[in-house]
């Protein structure tokens, strides 16, 4: 069966998966464009990990559908997986085996002849730096060499979709950075990744849009600035001497409580902050400051970050 | 170990041109069985198992018990090494199970299930590979009983044809212990389940004793017991003897045991969730 090309990568009505009395997936309706990073937010216990597992024909939908690339997941698991690569949330590896080995095995599942596997096994080594460490047995790798080797493993095929679950879950910044790159070179060539993740700056980093699940549905959906957008707009931040904090308040007209003390100790202590929504020009807040004989410590434009987001969102969402 | 880490952005992508089809399910079980050797090479424990346990039965039970049962030992060797032989590998056939209830705590069935190869390869190939582990231990006992007095009648084609007989029989029963490897709760449930079910699977049988010196009720089920069937037919291929139906009655019942067990593991495999 061909796969249409209109089609998005991943599209489910419906999807509903229960474990017992719970509903890991409740009617999950949710649409992956192709191309770019899709980045599935939400609490633990929301139904990610679940949802990945669905669209990699691992589990079987209790209700609903879903379409991978134009194959349904139920009716044809087989189509669906020639086209994925899965990194589930814990390594999955081999551990009496070495590195080398566990990729080799792969390549070979994947109809590689014997050399072609090795020498697919040894580039991937090399780009994520287990080389040195290749014909150790995977018991001996640190948690970040385990991390990195399951991810080489779902990329000794370039596969069109991949689903990275918590991919840098527990890797230290510099491996997590690398990741980013490799997920972005691979959406470069025209992958489709759908990554869930508890990082909330990553998904900021890397995905074009995301969804925010909780309760097993999607309660919001978007770019990340969108979503920002979408708790309250942008805050203009002004810093004046602790001094003049009274009067500027005053003249803004802002409630008392809009002045405090900077976050960060680097700043003296002799200024203060005063936060107002920007509602109104820039230009004009500067000019009221100024008629008011007030000089400026400094100003800021601020976005609300994604962590404002998701909190707002799935408090609202969690049953008291 | 972030310093392994290059520094320079290395293209991790395959050239798709190198992007092959799927391997057929023959070649996905040969990947499976050499899966399942590399791990017998890489855990030298489990293959101190595969030397050891037939090592010290043979020698054990041969002075243990050969005076009291035979008269000497060296006789009673003659009618004990098929018996050890056939315990020995049937001990064995837990490893498989053992195998695959680890893929399942580890999360490699995950992996595995969502490559585009034939599944069932999984099981089929690492029960596949533990044919190795049991002709380690057949040529350790064959080796053992000829140092210490056992003169097989048939001959080299009888020791090779008794050998391939019981792993036939072994390949079979592996099939029981993938379906409870896949249903267990972790390796130590399998391993206890092995010894509450294989002892008296193979002491109950006539692999150590003539069943005429057995009490009345207990000699139907050591004559209906598979192993027993197995035991006869190995020392009627050693000695040279074997009639058809000794053969054919152990091929049987390990087409019997594969018939029931393949289905139901397959199952269990398609539903098995980490």
């Amino acid at each position: 069966m061909r796969d249409d090309p209109t089609a998005p990568a991943v599209e489910t009505a419906g999807l509903t998966k229960t474990f017992g009395q719970t509903r890991a997936v409740d009617g999950l309706d949710l649409v992956v464009p192709r191309g770019g990073v899709y980045g599935l937010l939400g609490p633990n216990g929301a139904g990610k990990t679940t949802t990945v597992r669905l669209l990699a024909t691992l589990l079987r939908p209790d209700d609903g559908r879903a379409v991978v690339l134009g194959h349904d997941v139920v009716d044809d698991a087989a189509a669906v997986r020639r086209e994925l690569s899965l990194t589930g949330q814990f390594a999955s590896l081999d551990t009496d085996l070495t590195g080398r080995e566990n990729l080799v095995v792969q390549a070979r599942l994947l109809g590689r002849s014997r050399r072609s596997a090795h020498a697919r096994a040894d580039e991937l080594l090399a780009a994520f730096g287990l080389d040195e460490a290749a014909g150790r047995l995977v018991n001996t790798y640190s948690g970040g060499m385990q991390r990195r080797l399951d991810i080489a493993a779902s990329l000794v095929r370039t596969p069109r979709l991949l689903f990275l679950d918590e991919p840098t879950t527990g890797l230290d910044p510099r491996s997590r950075r690398h990741v980013w790159d490799v997920v972005r070179e691979l959406v470069d060539r025209g992958t489709t990744v759908l990554l869930t993740t508890q990082y909330l700056d990553e998904a900021d980093q890397l995905a074009d849009l995301i969804g925010v699940v909780s309760g097993g549905r999607l309660v919001a959906t978007g770019s990340p600035d969108t979503l920002k957008r979408s708790v309250g707009g942008d805050v203009l931040e002004v810093r004046v001497a602790a001094a003049d904090a009274v009067r500027a308040t005053e003249s803004l007209g802002l409630p008392a409580d809009a002045a405090r003390p900077p976050a960060s100790g680097a700043e003296h202590d002799a200024t203060t902050v005063l936060s107002l929504p920007l509602t109104r020009p820039v230009r004009e807040v500067l000019d009221v400051l100024d008629d008011a004989g007030i000089t400026l410590a400094g100003f800021d434009v601020r976005r609300p970050t994604l962590d404002e987001v998701f909190l707002a969102l799935t408090d609202e969402a969690v049953p008291a | 170990m972030t310093a392994t880490i290059p520094a320079v952005r290395v293209s991790v992508l395959a050239d798709p041109a190198a992007d092959t089809t799927p391997s057929t399910a023959w070649g996905a079980v040969r990947v499976f069985a050499w899966r399942s050797l590399l791990k017998l090479r890489h855990t030298p424990e489990q293959a101190a198992d595969a030397i050891l346990i037939p090592f010290i039965f043979t020698v054990l039970f041969t002075f243990l018990f050969g005076g009291a049962l035979a008269g000497s030992p060296r006789e009673y060797l003659q009618f004990l090494l098929p018996g050890t032989l056939v315990m020995a590998i049937l001990l064995m056939t837990v490893y498989g199970g053992l195998s695959l209830n680890t893929d399942v705590s580890r999360g490699v069935l995950d992996r595995f299930r969502s490559l585009p190869a034939w599944q069932p390869a999984h099981v089929v190939g690492t029960l596949a590979g533990d044919l190795g582990r049991y002709l380690v231990a057949s040529a350790i006992v064959v080796t053992l009983g000829l140092v210490l007095g056992w003169r097989p009648d048939g001959g080299v084609t009888g020791v090779v044809a008794g050998i391939g007989l019981a792993l036939v029989f072994a390949y079979a029963l592996s099939w029981v212990w993938a379906a409870i490897g896949l249903v267990a709760r972790s390796p130590q449930a399998v391993s206890m389940l092995s010894f509450v079910l294989q002892f008296p699977l193979t002491f109950a049988s006539n692999a150590f004793v003539d069943p005429a010196t057995m009490p009345d009720w207990l000699q139907p089920w050591v004559e209906a017991n598979p192993v027993s069937l197995l035991v006869t037919a190995e020392r009627e291929l050693f000695a040279g003897t074997a009639s058809f139906g000794d053969v054919a009655w152990v091929l049987v019942a390990s087409a019997v045991v594969v018939a029931a067990f393949a289905p139901l593991t397959f199952h269990l495999y398609r539903r098995r969730t980490a």
